[in-house]
């Protein structure tokens, strides 16, 4: 059971493309393209909408992500038409499209309710909500060190990988973060936030400064440490 | 007399063939400030529309009528224009259901439920440049008509001229929704092509009842 994503866009190619996309980013989603009208050409399609909201449906809901002004409409007219009990469990994210839909793909991964797909989704609009109660961790510069104030684990790893924490490292950073019954944060930022740690910038050889809290927290630092250590998998700068 | 369901099947027919008329025309008011596709992208819809008029019951009201306009538009005009006048003639159905012949107070009324589809829909307010420049003044004019004691297509004519005067005073605006939005005051000058075809809709409506 996870929450759908439905990609609308004036263009099957561009719909298609952020599937593609945001699926690389996080596999085992249902994200559907509805782009194009219904003979090919551009623009939005009223029944495309209506089939992609069932197809992303499971039950657990659907975040509908749309490009230009009259998907937005095509979008909200197909709502007006989905049975009550379907409509109460469809959002249409004010966001924009690839980086709403990279962000609420990986949320929508890692297990994440209808309202937090739909906030990862809206993330990405630039008018974010202030980060909610993640401190700075800046207590210790030592590698993998553990330690820092009472109840927060912390640790600073140096990143080895050619391209740092940018986009797929960031997901999988995202994905393990999510594993752990614990609030991590990254240079102070919400872990769980993919476009946030993206916004950080954090290329290699630059320092990853993490804290952990919750009772999980020192499993989800020493995993996360490993993660950024293995270098993601890439090849190492320095190699 | 009221307008009756064949009222709204010549209203139809008159439609699609306005819209197939001024196809161009819209398509030249919407290149400049729009993506150039709504006379085109109305036209298309239209001629489906015409296409399934047959499918209609004899004795369809006009809300039926309305009804089968707004499920073809919203499943065939891939622009804008899909959306927003499927939710208005969808609202105008509602406004009227069950009715077999519309007297003046109905005309008012699916003229304002459309209109408030179309707000609804859009989030526009008037001034904003778009068809919600038109459907205000033609509302407000069919009230006023109602109001006067006019018969049915002396208000219909009263909602197509404010509609046309509407369309015209789109034209010194600076648009704030939709595409031409992004022009800011680039589109100063260029008229709205949603408010000339709501312009051209409700003159067709009034023609055909005045027949």
């Amino acid at each position: 059971m996870t929450v759908g994503l439905v990609i609308v866009s004036h263009s099957s190619r561009i719909a298609e493309g952020v599937v593609e996309l945001a699926a690389q980013m996080a596999g085992g989603t249902r994200i559907v393209a509805a782009g194009g009208t219904d003979d090919g050409g551009i623009g939005t399609s009223f029944d495309a909408v209506i089939a992609a909201i069932a197809a992303a449906d499971d039950g657990s809901g659907v975040v509908v992500l749309c490009d230009l002004g009259s998907a937005i409409l095509t979008a909200e007219t197909a709502l007006e038409f989905l049975d009550d009990g379907v409509r109460a469990r469809v959002l249409i994210a004010d966001a924009p499209l690839v980086e709403g839909a990279v962000a609420a793909a990986v949320a929508a991964g890692t297990g994440g309710g209808l309202d937090e797909v739909f906030a990862a989704a809206e993330s990405a609009n630039g008018r974010m909500r202030p980060d909610p109660g993640t401190e700075h961790a800046g207590a210790g510069t030592a590698t993998s060190a553990a330690g820092g104030q009472a109840g927060t684990v912390t640790a600073t790893v140096t990143l080895v990988n050619a391209d740092g924490l940018h986009a797929r490292p960031a997901s999988e950073f995202v994905k393990l973060a999510s594993d752990f019954d614990a609030t991590v944060s990254v240079n102070g930022v919400d872990a769980k936030s993919l476009l946030r740690i993206m916004a950080l910038g954090l290329g290699p050889g630059r320092a990853a400064e993490l804290a952990a809290s919750g009772p999980e927290a020192n499993a989800a630092i020493a995993a996360l440490v490993g993660l950024i250590e293995s270098g993601f998998g890439e090849k190492p700068t320095t190699a | 007399m009221g307008l009756t369901g064949e009222w709204a099947r010549d209203w139809v027919t008159d439609s699609a063939e306005v819209i197939a008329q001024n196809r161009v025309a819209l398509i030249t008011l919407d290149r400049p400030i729009g993506d150039g596709d709504h006379g085109e992208n109305l036209d298309r819809g239209f001629q489906q529309v015409l296409a399934k008029l047959d499918g209609l019951a004899p004795d369809a009201t006009p809300a039926d009528v309305f009804k089968l306009v707004a499920m073809t538009l919203i499943s065939t005009v891939g622009g804008a224009a899909g959306p927003l006048y499927g939710t208005a003639y969808l609202k105008a159905a509602g406004a009227v259901t069950g009715a077999p012949e519309l007297d003046g107070a109905a005309i008012v009324a699916w003229l304002t439920a459309a209109r408030d589809g179309i707000v609804l829909r859009g989030k526009a307010e008037s001034g904003e440049k778009t068809m919600i420049d038109a459907w205000t003044p033609a509302v407000d004019a069919a009230a006023g008509a109602l109001a006067d004691g006019r018969t049915e297509p002396e208000i219909l004519d009263a909602a197509a001229t404010a509609a046309e005067a509407g369309a015209l005073a789109t034209e010194p605006l600076v648009a704030r929704k939709g595409r031409a939005s992004y022009l800011g005051e680039r589109a100063i000058g260029h008229r709205d092509p949603g408010a000339q075809s709501t312009a051209l809709l409700l003159r067709s409506a009034a023609d055909v009842a005045a027949r």
